[in-house]
């Protein structure tokens, strides 16, 4: 399996660490009156989608960049990949 | 005072030099390291800074620059800069007072170490020791990539001489893999 980072190209899918679902970007906020359910949700319970999914990657044996990667979990095609922090930011994050 | 004599990331008190078939490699211990990476919105600043530090553009992604001081790059808005040892034994005290705010600065010259491998047939041991496409890196190009399993950067400095700056702690693990290669490859 080939990732295409964004910035290096094509690098071999050995390269790369998975960590699971993207929503881990989302981390809830600890001052809410729901926290205590937000981050139960959060660490808890994901999505198990047959089809596309969006899901973080680290590039630990390339640039250590974290990325967003939108892989189809039934073919394993990949077709789209982002720089988690270019992700974060456009949600709003300011890290 | 203590009489203690300086060794090289091998233990030896010269550097080790390696040749296989037209292939060589030499472990380089002179060489002083720091690392530069741009602070959040003050990316603009630490470019400015980095460019007069080293006399060039900081290197776009996967190159490095050769100019006064050599640097490369790491990630995103983060380099490595490197420098003779003899000269520039305070290097990451010129590069915090270069970039001032603007970047965060860490020593980085006993963390690595740097292997030279050149000749002929370079190319060969090159695309064993790791899953970079060696053959289509230019001169200039450098990368992060795994050698033995260990993050290592790669540089290529000529058509037949690439750099490999591997982490200090592992420079025998990785020695053995890069002679073990020349000699599987050649």
């Amino acid at each position: 399996m080939i990732i295409n980072h964004p910035l290096l190209g094509p690098r071999d899918s050995a390269e790369f660490v998975y960590l699971g679902d993207a929503t881990l970007i989302d981390r809830p906020d600890w001052q809410s009156e729901t926290a205590l359910k937000d981050f139960s949700d959060y660490a808890y319970l994901r999505d198990n989608p047959a089809g596309e999914h969006r899901e973080l990657w680290f590039h630990e044996g390339g640039d250590r960049s974290w990325l967003v990667v939108t892989r189809n979990t039934l073919t394993h095609e990949i077709s789209k990949v982002e720089l988690a922090r270019d992700v974060a930011r456009a949600r709003g994050r300011s890290k | 005072m203590h009489d203690l004599t300086p060794i090289t990331a091998l233990g030896g008190t010269a550097a080790q030099v390696d040749k296989v078939a037209d292939v060589t490699c030499t472990e380089v211990p002179e060489v002083a390291l720091t690392s530069v990476a741009a602070r959040l919105g003050k990316e603009a600043a630490a470019a400015k800074a980095i460019k007069k530090l080293l006399g060039a553009a900081a290197p776009d992604v996967g190159k490095f620059a050769d100019a006064t001081l050599n640097a490369f790059w790491m990630a995103p808005s983060q380099w490595m800069v490197e420098a003779p040892f003899d000269t520039h034994e305070d290097l990451a005290d010129q590069a915090k007072a270069a970039v001032d705010s603007s970047a965060s600065v860490v020593e980085q010259t006993d963390a690595w170490t740097r292997f030279d491998l050149s000749g002929g047939q370079v190319l060969a041991v090159m695309e064993l020791l790791c899953n970079t496409d060696s053959r289509r890196m230019e001169v200039g190009a450098a990368v992060r990539t795994s050698i033995h399993h260990l993050g290592c950067f790669v540089l290529r400095r000529g058509d037949q001489d690439f750099s490999i700056y591997a982490p200090r702690a592992s420079a025998g693990s990785v020695h053995h893999a890069i002679v073990t290669g020349m000699r599987s490859a050649l």
